[in-house]
């Protein structure tokens, strides 16, 4: 099955080990996610003002694009459009929810793009996840060779799979997603209301504060409810917290440190393919010591 | 003046009503233009037509001038229509060959300041009455006769109270509750707001008075499953469920329940309790037996060996059972909501997350020396948990739980003081009597009000403390504090299973998903059906003085129609031309309440199903149904006398008003003084669905420049389809409009409520400004738009 | 502090009606049950609670420019699935933004970052902070 795929920015360089990961876990379910020719970045969060749609313009492009691979095969018949990162997901959705919704905006913005084919409102965006989902869990547990026995996982899902409604992939309240999918896996499902707590997004630039002291809080509840490591979705909320886990060291001088996953890493580890793909250096907090102990890797059924 | 020895001889009459009529419309000129219409007899006119000298004059006429029809132009036929039916009546002749034209309030009154105008158009208006009243029928004051017998449905306090009241008054009642035992949630409540009785015992003497009654036949552990009929003529299937024991040899002693291999979460104890498979519903259930769950039972037998009396047969069978009733009283209550819906606030998944109900039954136990669980020392009450919110489609406030969980806070405070009650809360309503006060004594008692409503509800561990985060908005501090207990206060919405009732009789509901009152103020517990009235929640959240007062209205209210043996009907119901009628079929579909079925090939229409709306004239293509007061012939012959006397350059627009908001409202414009376009004529119809896009072709063809239909708002509206019947006729008229190179935005269907005075007024103004913009529709166009009608009518419907 | 008049004039209502228009919500609708402020992930780092600053926009009181609590807001969208009147306050907080931004004031200079965080930070954090916070 080949299905569009929208990297966005970050994926390439600071979230690279994310990529290698999905790309390699997704080829094993029999998923080739094809890179849009010609992608350009999503704008990483929707424009909000009801007079703004020009900001829309950037997601709607990539839209084109899907459209585009249809017309030159590079897929078949295909208009679903996968992104691995939350924010790209929440941003390219909710403009197309919008366009979706309003016809009179979709004409706008065709007029803007008039160098463009018009959009004609027929991709789906979805996430991995979804895809995953859609597919059946039980063909990810049909590749684990490498159950995650032992590990004690809190998926933390953040605000850009779940909100708005619209737009969300799962109950805002209640997300159960990357339980199915930790399951699956074979890892300990931990149940933690702290993992819908938004990380504190883009203020990480701002105020890294801020950030550090909401990262201390969802990460010091997962710890409470017996977690042992994180597992998201989204480079920005595994930036705030896997990489402030530095600053909040230097005020909780205390607080153990807690290592966290992409999914796909996960998904790498349980499938038992090679430690390569999930570029485990960039992350903050070295998972290796963790998996060592879980015997979960430093066996010989590494790819 | 004619003098046709052959037609009908009308007399009309135009009254000055004190000035009001006559200081702005010439009333000699509309006189002397009446007096020269077809069959007007005589015309003359009288200071006060309403008074005995006016209605004498009437009776007066009927005996020497042998006038069989009367126009009176005064004032609405709202206000004197049936002062001169009676004088009609008096006089011999049937009462419904009487029309007023509206002087006053849609005439007079909103054109006091064109006084030449108003004088045309008062012409106008008697014109097209004089039109209408001529091909009136003679029709009979009707009634029918009518039994003592009720069916109650639902033995909550609603229902039994009702049931009281009517085997009290004699009436033979029917009490049909699906449950083991009367006495619905009323029976499951600690205490009652804001007097603190017992609830259980306020309630066991009322649930025990109910068998003792010799007129009321008590139906427990029954659901009904199918009601047939109308109003004098309901007939009910039911089934008693089977339950195992000899209702007359059990003792109730309990040695059953201790053999019983099974043990399920008890709902009337809220799951807080395990009852077994055989076992009495609870301590003061009615009747007081018990019964076996033939869902739970595996047949181990363990219980015939134990029971004593012999009382047990597991062989037992539900028995069907069919009885008729004249009325019915519709009380089956509410369901609390299921706050699991509410994922927020954690209910399902953190232990010490409970709801209202199980906190009233954990209040019972403790009081009762068998406390089922403590509920620590600080509690949280949380508001508005299902109620006014959005987010989960429920926008109306529930009413009852601002004062329940006062009162259980107070319970609280009371068994012991030194715990920490606090309620969260949007806004609190304590708006009944006795309400304040009582909110007061709880606030004096140290119980902790806290204007916020509860974001969240968070716990790390599931067994553990629960942490709520909410807003003080009243000093916007954020308040994220730990509690024991937080006791969700869930709202209430109609019960499940009043829906299958209510489709079985076709009640409408209203936005709230209650059952809809046929009127929210002056008939708040009769329905849109004849002879069914509504009591307690099911009509929307209330508490239990409200439930019984409205319980003893709804028991009056159908007294009200049964006492006297009989009772009237209006005559306004539709029927069928039995020479014209194809039986096409066509109308069956088209009633919404099933008044029309085949006979012999021809359309039949049920007089005491039919409520009159009319709508189904649209479907016929032979033009075979009609409605009596308002037919076909004389519908078009107002229409036309109304367009008549039109001038070049003249605009005329056509309101067709419903008789229940529309008409009503114009006639509030009228009395407000208000003025719109003379340039309009009002024509009262019984609901704008009896307007046939026949009605409305015919009517711009005639002349007319524009259509406004007006109807009630569904949710108020006494016909629950009307809105979408117009809108179906609305579809056809526009196609045919734009085939033929008219504008469809010379018709207009709007929904009113009767205090939407400038919204009237702006309608019709704007209407006329268009209609005068778009200038006349020319006369080619306007006989086009009636050639072939009923082909390119039917036509269209067929494709749609 | 000292307790300030509110005059309820014109202006005021201007204020409220040009906030409503640029975040396309009926901000009347709120009825301050706080529902958001217990929500918000940020508000304890704010100077006005988020039902605050929707009180100050009813109330047409321009003054809430001078807060910083839209400043603050992450778009996180957790009120807007919560506020029980269906208020989207993220809408809310990107109008009062706007209406700094366009005027071409920025609220951060990205030139203030330290070498360290512009090394650490990912593109997605700096593209999203330029959008919201520079115009
Ligand atoms: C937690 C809580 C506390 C409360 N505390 C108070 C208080 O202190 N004071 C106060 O005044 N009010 C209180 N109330 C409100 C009070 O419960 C109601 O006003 C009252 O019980 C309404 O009675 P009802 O007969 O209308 O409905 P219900 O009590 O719901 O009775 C309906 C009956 O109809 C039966 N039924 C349903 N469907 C069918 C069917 N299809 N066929 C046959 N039977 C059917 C049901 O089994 C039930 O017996 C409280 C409510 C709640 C939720
Ligand atoms: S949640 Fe909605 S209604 Fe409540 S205070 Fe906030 S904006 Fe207002």
């Amino acid at each position: 099955m080949k299905v569009p795929y929208y990297p966005g920015c970050t994926l390439k360089t600071k979230a690279a080990n994310f990529e290698t990961s999905a790309l390699a876990v997704a080829e094993r379910l029999g998923i080739e996610l094809v890179e849009l020719p010609r992608w350009n970045c999503c704008g990483t969060v929707y424009s909000l003002a009801d007079d703004d749609l020009i900001h829309h313009v950037a997601a709607v492009r990539n839209l084109i694009r899907v459209q585009e691979m249809n017309a030159q095969g590079l897929v078949d018949d295909e208009y679903r459009l996968v992104t691995l990162c939350s924010m790209c997901f929440n941003t390219l959705k909710q403009a197309n929810v919008r366009m979706s919704e309003n016809p009179e905006d979709l004409e706008k913005i065709n007029d803007l793009m008039y160098l463009e084919d018009d959009y004609e409102g027929r991709v789906e965006v979805k996430h991995l996840l979804e895809l995953v989902d859609e597919l059946g869990f039980d063909k990810v547990e049909e590749q684990v060779k490498n159950p995650l026995e032992g590990l004690r996982i809190a998926p933390y899902y953040g605000c850009m799979l779940l909100r708005p409604t619209e737009v969300g992939i799962d109950d805002p309240e209640d997300p159960q997603i990357q339980t199915r999918m930790l399951e699956a896996l074979g890892a300990e499902k931990i149940e933690n209301p702290y993992r819908k707590v938004c990380c504190g997004s883009y203020q990480t630039v701002q105020d890294k504060k801020v950030v550090s002291n909401l990262a201390y809080d969802i990460l010091t509840h997962a710890r409470n409810a017996g977690a042992d490591a994180i597992s998201l979705s989204c480079p920005l909320c595994a930036f705030n917290l896997d990489s402030r886990q530095r600053e909040i060291k230097e005020d909780h001088p205390s607080f153990r440190e807690i290592p966290v996953f992409y999914f796909t890493q996960l998904m790498a580890m349980a499938f038992g393919l090679s430690e390569d793909y999930c570029g485990f250096d960039l992350n903050y907090i070295d998972p290796e010591p963790l998996l060592s102990a879980k015997g979960i890797i430093g066996g010989s059924n590494g790819e | 003046m004619a003098d046709d020895n052959n037609g009908p001889r009308i007399g009309v009459y135009v009254c000055h009503c004190g000035g009001n009529i006559s200081e702005v419309v010439d009333v000699d000129q509309v006189r002397d233009f009446a007096g020269e219409l077809d069959n007007v007899v005589l015309s003359k006119d009288n200071t006060h037509m309403c008074s005995d000298i006016g209605q004498q004059l009437i009776l007066d006429d009927i005996k020497e001038h042998n006038i069989d029809k009367v126009i009176v132009a005064a004032c609405s036929p709202q206000f004197q229509g049936e002062t001169f039916m009676d004088v009609l009546e008096k006089a011999g002749l049937s009462p419904y060959v009487v029309r007023m034209a509206n002087l006053r309030e849609q005439c007079a009154w909103p054109h006091f300041n064109h006084p030449d105008l108003a004088t045309q158009k008062a012409k106008v208006l008697v014109n097209g009455a004089v039109a209408n009243v001529r091909n009136s029928e003679a029709l009979e004051r009707q009634s029918m006769t009518i039994g003592k017998k009720v069916l109650v449905i639902g033995g909550g306090i609603a229902g039994i109270q009702a049931s009281l009241d009517l085997g009290d008054a004699g009436f033979e009642v029917y009490l049909v509750e699906k449950d083991p035992s009367i006495g619905g949630h009323m029976a499951q409540l600690s205490r009652t707001f804001p007097t603190e009785d017992c609830s259980a015992c306020i309630l066991s003497p009322k649930m025990a008075d109910v068998p003792a009654n010799e007129n009321i036949n008590l139906l427990t552990y029954t659901e009904i499953d199918d009601i047939e009929g109308y109003i004098g003529n309901f007939k009910v299937t039911a089934t008693k469920k089977a339950r195992y024991v000899d209702m007359d040899k059990c003792v109730a002693c309990g040695d059953c329940e201790k053999v019983c291999p099974i043990s399920v979460p008890d709902e009337f104890q809220e799951g807080l309790r395990n009852h077994p498979a055989i076992y009495a519903p609870f301590d003061f259930a009615v009747p007081h037996r018990n019964l076996i769950d033939d869902t739970l039972c595996v047949r181990c037998g363990n219980c015939v060996d134990a029971c004593k009396e012999d009382a047990i047969n597991l062989d037992d069978e539900p028995e069907q059972i069919e009885f008729t009733v004249d009325t019915i009283i519709v009380a089956t209550g509410y369901d609390v909501f299921d706050p699991s819906e509410k994922k927020v606030y954690g209910y399902g998944k953190y232990k010490n997350v409970i709801t209202a109900m199980e906190m009233e039954r954990m209040i019972v136990a403790g009081a009762e020396g068998n406390p089922i669980r403590n509920p620590g020392k600080k509690i949280a009450f949380v508001q508005c948990v299902g109620s006014r919110d959005e987010q989960i489609g429920r926008e109306y406030c529930s009413r009852v739980c601002c004062m329940y969980a006062t009162k259980m806070a107070s319970l609280l405070k009371h068994s012991g003081p030194h715990r920490d009650v606090y309620i969260f809360y949007t806004d609190l309503r304590a708006f009944g009597k006795g309400f304040e006060e009582y909110y007061k004594r709880a606030q004096n008692m140290g119980v902790k009000f806290i204007r916020g409503r509860v974001a969240e509800a968070l716990a790390d561990d599931p067994e553990g403390r629960v942490t709520l985060k909410v807003e003080d908005t009243l000093t916007r501090r954020i308040i994220e504090s730990d509690f024991d207990t937080v006791v969700l206060s869930t709202g209430i919405g109609l019960s499940k299973s009043t829906d299958k009732v209510a489709d079985m009789l076709r009640l409408a509901k209203s936005e709230d998903g209650f059952l809809k009152e046929a009127h929210p103020k002056f008939k708040p517990v009769d329905t849109n059906i004849e002879g069914v009235f509504l009591a307690g929640t099911v009509q929307g959240p209330k508490d239990i003085p409200d439930t019984v007062a409205q319980a003893s209205a709804a028991s009056s209210r159908a007294i009200r129609l049964m006492n006297r043996g009989e009772y009237p009907i209006e005559p306004i119901v539709a029927f069928a031309h039995e020479e014209m009628c194809d039986g096409c079929e066509l109308c069956v579909a088209a009633c919404p309440l099933n008044a029309i079925s085949m006979a012999e090939g021809k359309a039949e229409v049920n007089d005491a199903l039919c409520l009159g709306c009319g709508s189904c004239l649209s479907s016929c293509p032979t033009d075979a149904l009609d409605l009596h007061m308002y037919t076909n012939t004389q519908m078009l012959d107002e229409v036309t006398n109304a367009l008549k006397d039109k001038k070049e350059g003249e605009t005329r627009i056509l309101v067709f008003a419903d008789d229940t908001c529309t008409y009503r409202l114009a006639d509030s414009v009228g009395t407000a003084k208000m003025s719109y376009a003379t340039d309009s004529v009002i024509i009262r119809v019984p609901s704008g669905s009896r307007v046939t896009p026949k009605l409305m072709l015919q009517s711009l063809a005639l002349g007319a420049d524009g259509i406004f239909i007006g109807e009630c708002e569904d949710r108020t509206s006494p016909f629950p389809h009307s809105g979408e019947a117009i809108r179906e006729n609305f579809d056809a008229v526009t196609r045919i409009l734009e085939e033929e190179g008219v504008s469809p935005e010379r018709i207009r269907f709007v929904s009113f409520v009767t205090v939407m005075l400038g919204g009237f007024v702006n309608n019709v103004d704007s209407l006329v400004r268009l209609a005068k913009d778009l200038g006349p529709i020319p006369e080619d166009k306007r006989e086009a738009l009636v050639k072939d009608l009923n082909a390119k009518l039917f036509g269209v419907r067929t494709q749609a | 502090m000292k307790i300030k008049k509110l005059d309820l004039s014109e202006e005021n209502v201007e204020f409220l009606v040009k906030i409503s228009d640029l975040s396309g919500e009926t901000v009347t609708l709120c009825e301050q049950c706080g529902t958001c402020s217990g929500s918000c992930p940020m508000v304890s780092e704010m100077d006005i609670t988020p039902s605050q600053m929707v009180r100050m926009v009813q109330l047409g009181e321009s003054e809430v420019m001078d807060t910083k609590a839209m400043w603050l807001c992450a778009s996180c969208f957790t009120c807007t699935v919560r506020c029980p009147r269906g208020l989207d306050l993220s809408k809310i907080a990107e109008a009062l933004r706007q209406i700094t931004l366009r005027k071409a004031v920025d609220y951060i200079d990205i030139r203030d970052l330290s070498k360290d965080e512009m090394k650490r930070l990912p593109q997605i954090a700096l593209i999203s902070a330029m959008r919201k916070f520079t115009g």
